[in-house]
C-alpha cells in the first residue's frame, strides 16, 4: 500500500521553480530515498509533504490525507528530523522529549514510558538530564530521530540526517535508522546527497533541477548504467589487451596501470579471462557501479560537483523569497 | 481549537528557561529598580508632590508598566530566536492550531511578567505608599491582563521580523517610544496635544492608568489617573483579545 502519493507537484518561489511537476509513490514500511544535489528541490518537497508549504500546483497525499487540505491529520501521521537541528539546546534531552510528547498530545499514562523508551533507544539514558548544548552532533541527531518517533508516526522524514556528522557517527546513525521500519513499523522518507548512503533504501527517486529523472531500487538504478566493471593487472598490459580482443572479443583500455573492462556479466567473464591469460594475471578486482555512477550517467555531472555554488544559489534565493513572502 | 496540553508545555518551557537564566532574572528586576530609585529619587527633588503623591510614588505604576513591557516583549521576541535556531519548526509541524502557539506564547509572557511585576510591587512600602490587600490583588490582575496584551503585541511584531538584527529596530522604534508615551514618566494631561494622540493609541497607557487608580487615593490631582477606570480595563481586555487574534492570523500564513 502506498503511504505517500504525490501527483504532479509544482512549487514556485516567484520566478524560480523549485519543484517541477513530480509524481511518485512510497510503499508502507519501506525506506524511500530522495536523492539529488543541494538545491534540487528535496527540502521543498519535504516541506510540502509536512504541510509547511502549500504547493503551487499538484497534490500530495500522506496516509490517505491531503497534505494541503487536511494538514492537521497529516501532522499527526508524521515525524520529522530537519536538516538543521530543531532541538532546544537550553533544555535537557528529557525536557525536549517531554515537550514533544505534550505537543503531540501523548496521553499521561504513556508519556513517561515513551520518553524513557526514546532515551534508551537513542542511547542517551545516562545523559537524559544534561543540557542538549553539551551533546555531540551524533547524539543530537539520535535524540532528534528518537523524538520524532515518540508519537508513533506512520512516516518519519529525515532531511539530510547525516549532514555535518563524522564518518563514525554517520555509520552508527545508519545502523540505527535501518532498524526503524522493522522495529517501529514506520516508513522512512529520507533525502541525502551522499550516494553511498542511499544504498540502504528500498526505493530511490533521483531528483535534479526540480524533476525526477529516475526511480527504482538501488539495484535497478545501477542496472541502467549497464553491468559491472573489471579491473585487471597483468605483467604486460598492452599484450594482455591484444590477447583479450583476439581471444575473447573484449574491448579493454588501460587506465592508471590497470586494464579497465566494462562488462554485462563480470562473474562469467572473470573465469574466462583468467583461463586465457593464465599466469600473466597479477590481480583481478570487480566493481559494481555505484549510485554515484548512476547519477553521473543520468545527468553527465558528478553529484559532488553539482552541490557547489549553483545549488547554494537556489537555496539562498528560496530563503530570501520566503523571508519576503511568508512570515510564519 | 486551542490545545491545552500544547499551551501548557509552551509556557512550561519558557518558565523553566527563565528560572535557569539567573542573569536574565536579575537584570529584568534591576532595571526597573534603577529607574525607580535613581530617576524617580532624583526627579522627586525637582517635581513637587501633588495631592499626597510624590513624583517617586507617581512613577511607580509606570515602573510596573515598564517591567511588564520589557519582559513581555522580550518573551515574545524569543520567537525570532526560535526561528533562527530552528526550534520553531518543531512547534510548527506539530498537530496543534496556530492559535494555541500564539496563546501559549502570550501566556508565557504573561506569567513571567506578572511574577516580576509582583516582585517590584513588593517594594511599595519603601515608597511610603499604603495599598490595601484588595487593591494589591487588583493591581496583580491588571498586570496580568496588560502583560497578555503586550506579549500578544510582541508576537505580532515577531512575525514580521525573522532575524535578530531586527531586534534593535523593535527596541528603539517601538518599545522605547511605547514606554515614554504611556504616562509612565509624566501625566498624560500635561502632554502636548500631538503626543497625547500617540499616548491614547498605546495599550500600555491604559494598563498604567488602571494601576494609578488602584494605587493612589482620589484627589491626587495632576499625579492621579487620566482616564476612567472602566475605560482602562475595557481597552486592555479588548487589546488582549484583538492582538492575540491578529497574532494567530499573522502566524497562520504559509507560502
Amino acid at each position: 500500500m502506498a503511504i505517500i502519493k504525490v501527483e504532479g507537484l509544482v512549487k514556485k518561489f516567484g520566478p524560480l521553480t523549485a519543484v517541477d511537476g513530480i509524481s511518485f509513490e512510497v510503499e508502507e514500511n519501506s525506506i524511500f530515498g530522495f536523492l539529488g544535489p543541494n538545491g534540487a528541490g528535496k527540502t521543498t518537497t519535504i516541506s510540502i509533504l509536512c504541510t509547511l508549504l502549500a504547493p503551487t500546483a499538484g497534490r500530495a497525499f500522506l496516509n490517505g490525507y491531503d497534505c494541503n487540505a487536511d494538514s492537521a491529520e497529516v501532522r499527526k501521521s508524521i515525524g520529522i528530523v530537519f536538516q538543521d537541528s530543531s532541538l532546544d539546546k537550553d533544555l535537557t534531552a528529557r525536557e525536549n522529549l517531554l515537550f514533544h510528547a505534550y505537543l503531540y498530545d501523548v496521553k499521561k499514562p504513556d508519556r513517561k514510558r515513551r520518553v524513557e523508551e526514546a532515551l534508551s533507544f537513542a542511547g542517551l539514558t545516562d545523559r537524559a538530564d544534561d543540557l542538549v548544548k553539551k551533546f555531540s552532533g551524533g547524539m543530537k541527531r539520535r535524540l532528534e530521530v528518537a523524538r520524532g518517533l515518540i508519537h508513533q508516526p506512520k512516516v518519519l522524514f529525515l532531511d539530510e540526517p547525516t549532514l555535518g556528522l563524522d564518518p563514525q557517527s554517520r555509520s552508527n546513525l545508519w545502523e540505527f535508522i535501518t532498524e526503524l521500519p522493522g522495529k517501529h513499523g514506520v516508513t522512512i522518507f529520507m533525502t541525502t546527497h551522499y550516494m553511498e548512503e542511499a544504498e540502504v533504501c528500498n526505493k530511490i527517486a533521483i531528483i535534479d533541477k526540480g524533476k525526477i529523472i529516475a526511480s527504482g531500487s538501488p539495484a535497478e538504478l545501477k542496472k541502467t548504467v549497464g553491468g559491472d566493471v573489471i579491473y585487471l593487472k597483468t605483467s604486460n598490459n598492452p599484450e594482455a589487451i591484444k590477447e583479450l580482443a583476439r581471444l575473447l572479443n573484449i574491448e579493454a583500455t588501460e587506465k592508471d596501470g590497470e586494464i579497465f573492462i566494462p562488462t554485462l556479466k563480470a562473474d562469467a567473464c572473470i573465469p574466462a579471462i583468467i583461463r586465457e591469460l593464465g599466469d600473466t594475471v597479477l590481480s583481478v578486482r570487480m566493481q559494481r557501479p555505484t549510485l554515484n555512477d548512476v547519477f553521473l550517467y543520468l545527468t553527465g555531472t558528478a553529484i559532488r560537483e553539482t552541490q557547489s555554488s549553483s545549488g547554494d544559489d537556489v537555496k539562498e534565493s528560496v530563503r530570501s523569497y520566503r523571508r519576503r513572502h511568508d512570515r510564519g | 481549537m486551542i490545545e491545552v496540553n500544547a499551551v501548557y508545555v509552551i509556557v512550561a518551557r519558557e518558565f523553566k528557561k527563565f528560572l535557569r537564566e539567573k542573569s536574565r532574572l536579575i537584570s529584568t528586576i534591576a532595571r526597573p529598580l534603577v529607574w525607580l530609585f535613581l530617576v524617580g529619587g532624583g526627579m522627586s527633588r525637582l517635581v513637587p508632590a501633588s495631592g499626597n503623591v510624590s513624583y517617586m510614588q507617581f512613577i511607580f505604576p509606570g515602573i510596573l508598566g515598564m517591567t511588564i513591557l520589557f519582559t513581555s516583549i522580550f518573551s515574545s521576541i524569543s520567537i525570532i530566536w526560535d526561528k533562527e535556531f530552528g526550534f520553531m519548526k518543531e512547534i510548527l509541524v506539530a498537530p496543534i492550531s496556530r492559535l494555541s502557539v500564539v496563546v501559549g506564547k502570550a501566556m508565557s509572557g504573561m506569567v513571567l511578567s506578572t511574577i516580576q511585576a509582583i516582585i517590584i510591587l513588593a517594594f511599595f512600602p519603601f515608597l511610603g505608599l499604603r495599598i490595601g490587600i484588595l487593591e494589591i490583588m487588583g493591581i496583580i490582575l491588571v498586570s496580568a491582563i496588560l502583560a497578555f496584551a503586550i506579549s500578544a503585541l510582541g508576537i505580532v511584531l515577531a512575525s514580521f521580523y525573522d532575524s535578530y538584527e531586527s531586534f534593535s529596530v523593535i527596541m528603539n522604534f517601538i518599545v522605547m517610544p511605547m514606554f515614554f508615551l504611556s504616562g509612565a514618566m509624566y501625566p498624560v494631561k500635561l502632554m502636548p496635544e500631538i503626543l497625547k494622540y500617540f499616548t491614547k493609541i498605546n495599550p500600555l497607557t491604559y494598563g498604567i492608568d488602571a494601576i494609578k487608580h488602584l494605587m493612589f487615593p482620589s484627589g491626587a490631582g495632576t499625579m492621579g489617573a487620566d482616564f476612567p477606570f472602566y475605560l482602562d480595563i475595557g481597552v486592555i481586555v479588548a487589546s488582549s483579545i484583538i492582538l492575540v487574534l491578529i497574532g494567530g492570523k499573522t502566524f497562520e500564513r504559509k507560502g
